[in-house]
């Protein structure tokens, strides 16, 4: 399979590829790690008549904490993350995450800009960094402005990305010490993407939950926030009953398609059980 | 469609070439160069018959554009015998355990276990069949291919591996 046409560019810098984005217009596509965009254009699902490839813009890549966030350039690649102990030790979740991403080959290639600017519904990365409360930081000619992840994701492959602009970083509010995190994800083979998935991001105090925020992947047509499944376990101890509320909370907010992966009824009823699973999951790690 | 001048260090040896930006880096090594031991199989990154190490990473090469590799440091399995012509330790290890039976995954298994056990000299079994996850075998049952690489493992580690292929 053999892409369409278009012409290169390689901007050494940020300036550069802005100029160029806003220049070249709808026609161009930014290429960072391309696992997403090379197979569309393989397919000519994507025909660009431009790609601007970030690879080259050394500002655009890696992790550092800067007060009480972590910020992720936007070509740090799933392996860079993998191999982080930043990322070990403050946001174990991303961790937790990354793994369950496609390969070893893709994790080399695919980047966290690439997962949580494509908006492809089945991206991990999207659900994970609205529990955690992240915001994305998007750069134009016309100056750079920040969003959180919770108001990014419009639609399918729709975004609050206006044309020329790029996502160029991640910030992340380090969790508390002591904070419990989990990202359940049910898929049918290694390198799928999600049937259902949960992220749980919870603080406990005293044996009851403290703060709860709560992720869904590919249940809906972009990422969502299950805020009143969140709700219903702030204050509990995680008992079945609390559990079954906040899962019947999560499921009426689904609205997965019906694909290779299920009927709309599975994916939802699996869907739950995810969100069961993070929160029980994340409740033991916390402490 | 005007081409692009690329450059590239392929096992060792420093290579060139005129490509259209979309021609993908198998076609490039395949076509091009004329280094036929890099599969293409599913050419949708899914079966990693196609895995080459670039820059130290293990990737599917039908998946990045040659252009995106201009500059870059190539090993394809024509790299993976010893400077003197003999088996590597991986190479010996897919042979003594019967590693594979069409063949036609073998070079993408043994360059992607070639940066596998570079980046873990002594991973357990879980790693191992973790560290394959991205390459396809539809023959072997991957038992073999697993003792492939613990044996390659072992020899590298001055330790004799005991057990039997399957």
């Amino acid at each position: 399979m053999i892409p369409g046409q278009f012409d290169y560019h390689r901007p050494a810098s940020l300036a550069e590829a802005v100029h160029l984005m806003a220049t070249l217009g709808e026609d161009a596509r930014a290429l960072a790690g391309g696992h997403s965009l090379i197979p569309m254009m393989k397919l000519r699902l994507a025909t660009p008549a431009h790609l601007i490839d970030l690879g080259g813009i050394g500002a655009l890549k890696g992790i550092r904490r800067d007060g009480d966030h972590i910020v992720i350039g936007a070509t740090t690649t799933q392996h860079d993350l993998l191999a982080s102990d930043l990322i070990a030790e403050a946001l174990p979740v991303l961790h937790e995450a990354a793994r369950l991403i496609a390969d070893p080959q893709v994790r080399y290639m695919g980047t966290i800009g690439g997962n949580v600017a494509n908006g492809d519904p089945g991206n991990d990365m999207p659900a994970v960094m609205m529990a955690l409360g992240a915001h994305y930081r998007l750069e134009g000619e016309g100056g750079a402005r920040e969003i959180p992840a919770a108001e990014f994701y419009q639609g399918a492959y729709f975004t609050a990305l206006e044309p020329g602009e790029l996502l160029t970083a991640i910030a992340i509010p380090v969790p508390p010490a002591g904070h419990g995190s989990a990202y359940e994800k049910l898929k049918r083979k290694v390198g799928d993407y999600a049937t259902a998935a949960a992220a749980v991001v919870l603080t406990m105090a005293g044996g009851r939950v403290a703060t709860c925020c709560i992720g869904l992947t590919n249940l809906a047509e972009a990422p969502l926030l299950a805020e009143a499944a969140a709700q219903a376990v702030i204050g509990t101890d995680l008992d079945d009953a609390a559990l079954q509320r906040a899962a019947a909370a999560a499921m009426a907010i689904m609205q997965p398609a019906a694909d290779g992966r299920g009927s709309p009824e599975y994916r939802r009823h699996v869907g739950g059980i995810m969100v069961q699973r993070a929160l029980k999951r994340a409740a033991a790690r916390a402490g | 469609m005007a081409k692009t001048h690329v450059t590239m260090t392929v096992n060792g040896a420093e290579v060139e070439g005129l490509v259209e930006p979309r021609t993908l880096l198998v076609h490039f090594i395949r076509e091009n160069l004329q280094m036929t031991g890099t599969h293409i199989g599913c050419d949708t990154t899914h079966c990693g018959a196609c895995t080459v190490d670039l820059n130290g990473m293990s990737v599917k090469s039908c998946t990045v554009f040659a252009v995106q590799a201009d500059g870059a440091e190539i090993t394809t399995i024509e790299g993976m015998a010893n400077a003197d012509g003999t088996l590597s330790a991986l190479q010996e290890g897919f042979r003594m355990m019967h590693g594979l039976q069409c063949g036609y995954c073998t070079p993408g298994m043994i360059v992607r276990a070639h940066r596998l056990l570079q980046e873990n000299p002594s991973p357990t079994e879980d790693d191992i069949r973790s560290g394959i996850a991205g390459n396809l075998c539809r023959c072997t049952g991957y038992q073999n291919i697993v003792k492939a690489i613990q044996y390659a493992a072992a020899k590298q580690n001055g330790v004799e591996f005991k057990e039997a292929a399957e």
